[in-house]
């Protein structure tokens, strides 16, 4: 621990009496008011902490539920809810704002050396709207709940079910609001706020995976909000877009759905590309390798991935021409990702690795993701995804790349800008436990899955044939072990915003704008606009910034 | 805790036994699928450890050993970066060639096929064989013979997927899917329904029964004699009046159906359509939709009034009245 806790910086007052964001103000009204980007991430912080957290709890109840093949816990009715309350929450709720919201938020202006984004007061407002649509969806849970799966597939969600879809299609709409603002305010700030000197080719890469995020925000969201606008009126009028007893077309519904859905993918996934090259960077003291690469492949994905919906609908009857141009597309965008995989390791290469535990989840990441990513090979394949389409191997890959990819580098950048965020250090030794906890406990959750996938289990089965045991039981056994993996971090996280010791302006002695202020940073950010000489990464020269 | 007990125990001995890691393959493309399937698990094998060995490697040989140690500057590589752009892409081409051709043979029904009729329903399966016999979530078939499935849904999207033949695809209300499979072992096959379907599409499940010729030419003509399903199209045709229109020597108001399956219709709207099992289904259901040049537009909706193993019964017997191919190989 010696090396984290730095002396602090000889010019700054004593930490006590120093103003700083956190400080400056008290009081409710102060937080709800606030326009600081520091303050309004805190907010999402922890407003998705908690939706993490319910969406955790309904797959623990799934997983208790499926220990036996005939159900242990709820009738079938329930359980449908559950995982459609599972899958909405984590994935609009969560994974969707989790990066962008929090660390996004936090970071960019101080990445760019700015005082604030482009529009504060649009970016209060999107938490707003965040916690309104949040609330929607948080009511029909308690309300009865809805039963139709996150993916809302038409004519079922139009016309059979008889649950809360409209109050959460409206929930899911209305946050979609916050993600289109979210990513405006975004692209405005890295094209018009940055320092003198901070060229494109100078930005750290983080902002390279918002940026490219932000595009798919404003691009994708909208389909989404209108497809659900359209799902609203069937359900109301039914005007017969959807309903094929009155000439609509249910498979529709599942190009719309989809067009927003697979690039919102990538919404999830980029940031958390963006936040590793920044781990592996700090934590090996190199440079990036092919950093050009690295930036474009976060474009490539950005372009391609609104190209690739069909790949969901290989077996709904679809042409097999246009199968087989949607497969050819959905293996083109694999290949960026392969590319950054390959920059980090050569990152790594000849540096100089410490393993604390913002480390430990960006490596658990790549390994994680790499299985995430080759698996998905699998399902862009015509011939094995008709049969693996619709399985449990289809829940384990994209467990692999969300939670394994996504939340592993989400855990890596909060424990990375902890220190900055709050001005305090956490316990590193409990970090690197719980981060092996989770590597651990989420492996043995999901890798089942995917044998589970390839024996023909369906997903969304309340009750299952009994040959579907044994994996089963071992998925559940790994989800208990992931559970308690990420309370702990709660735990020692809200400990040290008290009891932890003072981490100094850049325990890590990273490069970056945003470690050459105090922490936690003034509300203004930085006492005077920063000039920038240097590219991204510049850890050869010993030092950097700071001199 | 008896109730404890016994799943306990089953448990243990599927442990004992050990987990397979496919499924049986009971049908002519299984094996194919297997192939590719195992391919791409190595792919992901080799690449995963390559990774993780990597990794490893450079955490042990790399580890900062002291507090300001500064590592050596690497300089850019283009040649290692386009290494590493071209090596997966020529691997996935590969990949995408061999599944895509795979796919091509597989979801290419024989011509001389046995068409077998599924009726997706919340929450069963009814099958209609065109001898007439029915089965609700069981599937009768007989080994080494193509059959092919022509499917549809009475309400939502579901999916008929039998794991044993890796065969799969969806039931849409409104509209005709087909699968094909040939069986190549006798035995009993799960079948399941793949795509959520609400309350109990955990309980939409049932059994393929493949069995051999003779046992399933006994089963087929056992039982209570059944009419085929193209005799109760025509007693439909006729309970429901069709027939006063459509009479067979091309007098009445609508147009004879004799010869017309198969034949191209071109439409009002100069649209070309075969007459296949999509357009007779529309034209029952939605008739204004697909008007003929010569014939007024005075045919009424049939929807509603007939369900989707009766317009599979009506079409059935259209069928039944002869193709355009038929009559060209009579000529």
């Amino acid at each position: 621990m010696s090396t984290v806790v730095q002396p602090v910086d000889d010019l700054a007052p004593p930490e006590s009496s120093r103003v700083h964001y956190l400080n400056a103000k008290y009081g409710v009204r102060s937080w709800l008011l606030t326009t600081d980007h520091k303050r309004i991430a805190l907010l999402y912080l922890v407003s998705i902490t908690l939706m993490f957290f319910v969406g955790g709890a309904f797959a623990v109840l799934m997983r208790l539920h499926l220990i036996e093949p005939q159900g242990t816990l709820v009738e079938p009715d329930t359980y449908n809810k559950l995982f459609t309350l599972h899958g909405i929450i984590m994935i609009f709720f969560f994974l969707v704002p989790s990066i962008p919201a929090t660390l996004g938020n936090f970071l960019v202006p101080m990445m760019v050396g700015a005082r604030d984004l482009a529009f504060p007061k649009l970016n209060l407002l999107s938490w707003y709207i965040y916690v309104a649509g949040a609330i929607l969806a948080l009511y029909s849970a308690i309300a009865g709940g809805v039963d139709t799966g996150w993916t809302f597939y038409t004519p079922y969600s139009s016309t059979f079910s008889h649950t809360n879809v409209t109050a959460v299609a409206v929930g899911v709409f209305v946050m979609g609001f916050s993600s289109i603002l979210t990513g405006l305010n975004f692209i405005v700030t890295i094209h018009k706020m940055r320092a003198p000197g901070l060229t494109w080719f100078r930005l750290p890469l983080f902002l390279w995976a918002i940026y490219a995020t932000s595009i798919i925000m404003i691009l994708g969201t909208p389909v989404i909000a209108i497809t659900l606008f359209l799902l609203g009126l069937e359900r109301l009028l039914h005007i017969g877009i959807f309903d094929p007893a009155i000439g609509g077309d249910p498979i529709l519904f599942q190009h719309l759905f989809w067009f927003y859905s697979h690039p919102a993918v990538y919404i999830m996934i980029l940031p958390a590309m963006g936040v590793m090259s920044e781990l592996i960077t700090c934590f090996s003291r190199k440079r990036i390798f092919g950093y050009g690469f690295v930036a474009f492949s976060s474009m490539a994905i950005a372009v391609i991935s609104f190209l690739v919906w069909g790949h969901h609908m290989f077996v709904t009857g679809q042409s097999i021409y246009a199968a087989l141009i949607f497969s050819v597309l959905s293996f083109l965008v694999a290949i960026p990702s392969a590319i950054k995989v390959f920059n980090w390791m050569a990152t790594i290469y000849q540096g100089s690795i410490s393993y604390q535990a913002p480390m430990l989840y960006a490596l658990g990441f790549i390994g994680l993701f790499t299985m995430g990513g080759l698996t998905g090979l699998f399902l862009a394949s015509l011939a094995t995804d008709v049969h693996l389409n619709g399985t449990y191997f289809i829940v384990a890959h994209f467990h692999y790349i969300m939670v394994g990819g996504t939340v592993m580098a989400y855990l890596g950048g909060i424990h990375f800008w902890w220190p900055k965020i709050t001005g305090r250090m956490y316990p590193d030794g409990w970090a690197r436990f719980a981060a092996l906890v989770i590597f651990v406990g989420f492996n043995l959750t999901f890798f089942p899955q995917f044998m589970l996938g390839y024996l023909g289990m369906p997903r969304r089965y309340a009750v299952y044939p009994v040959e579907f045991q044994v994996l089963n039981v071992m998925s559940s056994a790994g989800a208990s072990i992931l559970g308690i993996g990420y309370l702990i971090p709660l735990i020692y996280l809200v400990w040290s915003m008290r009891y932890g010791p003072p981490a100094g302006p850049n325990p890590w002695k990273a490069k970056g704008l945003e470690w050459q202020t105090p922490s936690p940073p003034p509300t203004e950010n930085f006492p005077e606009i920063p000039v920038v000489t240097e590219d991204a990464y510049e850890y050869a020269k010993p030092g950097g910034h700071r001199e | 805790m008896t109730g404890l007990i016994q799943p306990g125990l089953g448990l243990l001995a599927a442990i004992q036994e050990g987990v397979p890691i496919r499924p049986e393959a009971a049908s002519s493309i299984a094996e194919g699928v297997d192939r590719l399937y195992f391919f791409l698990t190595g792919v992901t094998l080799f690449f995963t450890a390559l990774i993780f060995i990597v990794i490893f490697y450079f955490m042990v040989k790399y580890r900062r050993r002291s507090d300001d140690e500064q590592p050596p500057e690497t300089g850019e590589n283009l040649p290692l970066e386009l290494t590493w752009t071209v090596v997966p892409t020529l691997l996935t081409a590969v990949i995408f060639v061999w599944s895509s051709s795979l796919y091509f043979r597989n979801s290419r029904p024989p011509t001389a096929s046995t068409e077998i009729f599924v009726i997706g329903k919340q929450w069963m399966w009814h099958l209609q064989h065109p001898e007439g016999v029915r089965e609700i979530n069981e599937l009768h078939v007989p080994v080494n013979v193509p059959i092919k499935l022509t499917m549809t849904s009475e309400d939502v999207i579901h999916d008929f997927y039998i794991p044993a033949f890796r065969v799969k695809k969806d039931a849409v209300p409104g509209r005709y899917t087909s699968l094909w499979f040939q069986a190549t072992k006798t035995g009993v096959y799960h079948l399941f329904c793949a795509q959520y379907c609400g309350a109990d599409h955990a309980e939409m499940i049932g059994w393929v029964y493949v069995m051999n010729q003779p046992d399933y030419a006994a089963w087929l003509s056992g039982g209570a004699r059944n009419e085929s399903m193209a005799q109760t199209g025509e007693r439909l045709f006729n309970q429901l009046g069709c027939i006063t229109c459509h009479v067979a020597d091309g007098t009445g108001r609508g147009p004879s159906l004799a010869g017309l399956y198969g034949k191209p219709e071109k439409l009002r709207s100069g649209e070309m359509r075969p007459v296949d099992e999509a357009l007779i289904r529309q034209a029952i259901v939605n008739p204004n939709s697909i008007l003929l040049p010569k014939y007024p537009p005075i045919m009424p909706t049939f929807q509603g009034q007939v369900n989707e193993e009766q317009v599979l019964q009506l079409i059935a017997y259209v069928k039944s009245l002869g193709s355009e191919e038929r009559k060209l190989k009579a000529k």
